[in-house]
């Protein structure tokens, strides 16, 4: 998609707020829930603003067609995909170019969380469904498939979070919806493994500069690790109900 | 045990610092060590662990699990033990050192689709589970009600030295065989087992809450309140009630499965309860 930063003076007023009100370092409201699939081994549901994506996984399990399993590590495989009702016009089911690169740089972004090492000749399915799209589905795809990872129970060494920041209008923002990404100047979505701080995707569309560049990633860092806190509370809340915290164990 | 700090973590979390032994579910980074499950960590004064709350069940040597066949070639039959891996019977270990696929026909002994009470004899990873049925309580199991629990609550259904399996059994007058993979065996008379099967769901549902045994009970005694009150006014009756339903079912036939042994096996498992 071109950047073509046409009328911008719209999207952010005098007050330096934007179209829905945000100010420029604001995330979009964000939900999350856990294990809300009785079949899945692991799952988890995300609104993102108006985003609202579901992901599940399946596995560890043994792998089909037998020939793709490898005999050290688990291979993980994972389906971004948008639900016809997801999008304002009716969508295609049929996974379109733009699904299938996304399926893959959700796998390359959670990849390195998980120990696949602990389950050699094994496959893990993950599969991220748009109910309802917004700007930014795959870095909400991505930390709910963390989540839904982690209550599937894989052994991971860390979670991993997600944020876009992006340029609009001429300033750098956190956190880009659909209207911003389309008519935005830039687009910068990151993933991180927050207690390792290491960046496990990063894509830009658009163009900036140095500076530009830097601040943008700064603002997306914050971002994930605010969705980071939103992630734990999740699982905690599932797991030791919402007392959560560091309390002392009810077992 | 006293000095063991404990508290919730996800992966990635610090459990510890420093010189402490990485027990279960922990890695080292550097000097810290960070959970990779979902869990409660447990610090004791020199080593570090997490149990986890959820999560597949991964074979380890000696653990007994609860299997279906669902295949056999010329040397071995193939289980399914609730598992990414699948368990591998060798037909020697049934059969003797003199097994011949010539002489011997695998599925006089276990055809596809029976139930098998089995143990882990060996497990790397690398290679599926070596399974045996060869040991007191081990073997085919003729009859009975599989429940499936997540296997991470499996030494909450045993309970503190068998208390949780106790109180289900004595309340429902069923006998039960838990498998560390999450498979639960029960049997009993129809509806002592739908019986049981409740308390099992019960307890998978409701792990984490306290006092749990008592609730348990509670929920048995009131489905049927003449067992109840049989159970509290004299245990001796019931016991011996649940004797003679024993041996009532030991079929003649099926002399593998002892099921009076079955006792013996949770109070070692029972070890692993928490």
């Amino acid at each position: 998609m071109g950047k073509a930063g046409g009328d911008s003076a719209a999207l952010i007023n005098e007050q330096g707020l934007r179209l829905d009100g945000r100010r420029i370092d604001e995330l979009r409201p964000i939900r999350i829930e856990v294990g809300i699939l009785r079949n899945a081994d692991g799952s988890a549901y995300i609104q993102f603003g108006k985003n609202k994506i579901m992901a599940a996984v399946y596995g560890p399990k043994e792998v089909h067609p037998k020939h793709s399993a490898l005999p050290d590590k688990s291979v993980l495989r994972c389906r971004y995909h948008m639900s016809p009702f997801s999008t304002e016009e009716r969508k295609n089911p049929a996974p379109s170019r733009r699904e299938i690169e996304i399926s893959k740089v959700i796998r390359e972004a959670l990849e390195p969380a998980l120990m696949l090492e602990d389950y050699p000749r094994t496959a893990i399915d993950v599969f991220v469904e748009v109910l309802q799209s917004d700007g930014g589905s795959r870095c909400a795809g991505i930390s709910a498939a963390s989540v839904a990872l982690a209550d599937a129970g894989i052994n991971m060494r860390d979670l991993v979070s997600a944020c876009a920041a992006g340029k609009v209008a001429g300033q750098i923002v956190m956190d880009v919806d659909d209207t911003e990404d389309k008519e935005g100047q830039a687009d910068l979505p990151i993933a991180i493994m927050p207690m390792s701080s290491q960046v496990t995707l990063l894509q830009l569309d658009g163009q900036l500069n140095d500076e530009e560049f830097h601040k943008a990633f700064n603002f997306a860092l914050d971002g994930c690790r605010r969705v980071y806190q939103l992630q734990r509370e999740a699982l905690i809340g599932k797991y030791f109900g919402n007392n959560g915290g560091n309390s002392d164990g009810g077992l | 045990m006293p000095d063991l700090k404990r508290r919730f973590v996800i992966p990635g979390e610090v459990v510890g610092r420093g010189n402490l032994r990485a027990e279960t579910n922990v890695m080292r980074v550097g000097d810290k060590i960070v959970s990779t499950r979902v869990g409660m960590a447990e610090v004791a004064h020199d080593s570090v662990r997490v149990v986890p709350l959820s999560g597949p069940y991964i074979p380890r040597v000696d653990d007994l699990v609860v299997g279906k066949i669902i295949d056999y070639s010329a040397f071995a039959w193939e289980a399914d033990i609730n598992s990414c891996f699948f368990g591998i019977l060798p037909a020697q270990s049934v059969f003797g050192r003199d097994y011949s696929p010539a002489k011997d026909s695998l599925t006089d002994r276990l055809a596809v689709a029976d139930m098998i009470a089995a143990k882990v004899i060996a497990f790397d990873r690398t290679r599926d589970p070596l399974l045996s049925i060869s040991g007191p309580g081990l073997g085919r199991i003729p009859r009975g009600q599989t429940v499936k629990i997540s296997p991470a609550k499996v030494p909450r259904l045993i309970g503190k030295k068998g208390s949780m399996i106790r109180a289900i059994e004595q309340g429902s007058n069923c006998r039960m065989l838990i498998g560390q993979n999450g498979v639960v065996v029960v049997v009993g008379a129809s509806e002592d087992v739908l019986k049981a099967v409740k308390a099992v769901n019960l307890v998978e549902e409701q792990a984490h809450s306290p006092d749990l045994t008592e609730r348990v009970s509670r929920v048995l005694g009131v489905a049927m309140p003449s067992v109840e009150q049989g159970l509290q006014e004299s245990p001796t009756t019931t016991e011996q009630a649940s004797d003679t339903q024993t041996s009532e079912k030991t079929p003649p036939a099926e002399g593998e499965v002892k099921e009076s042994s079955d006792s013996e096996m949770n109070s070692a498992e029972s070890n692993e309860g928490n």
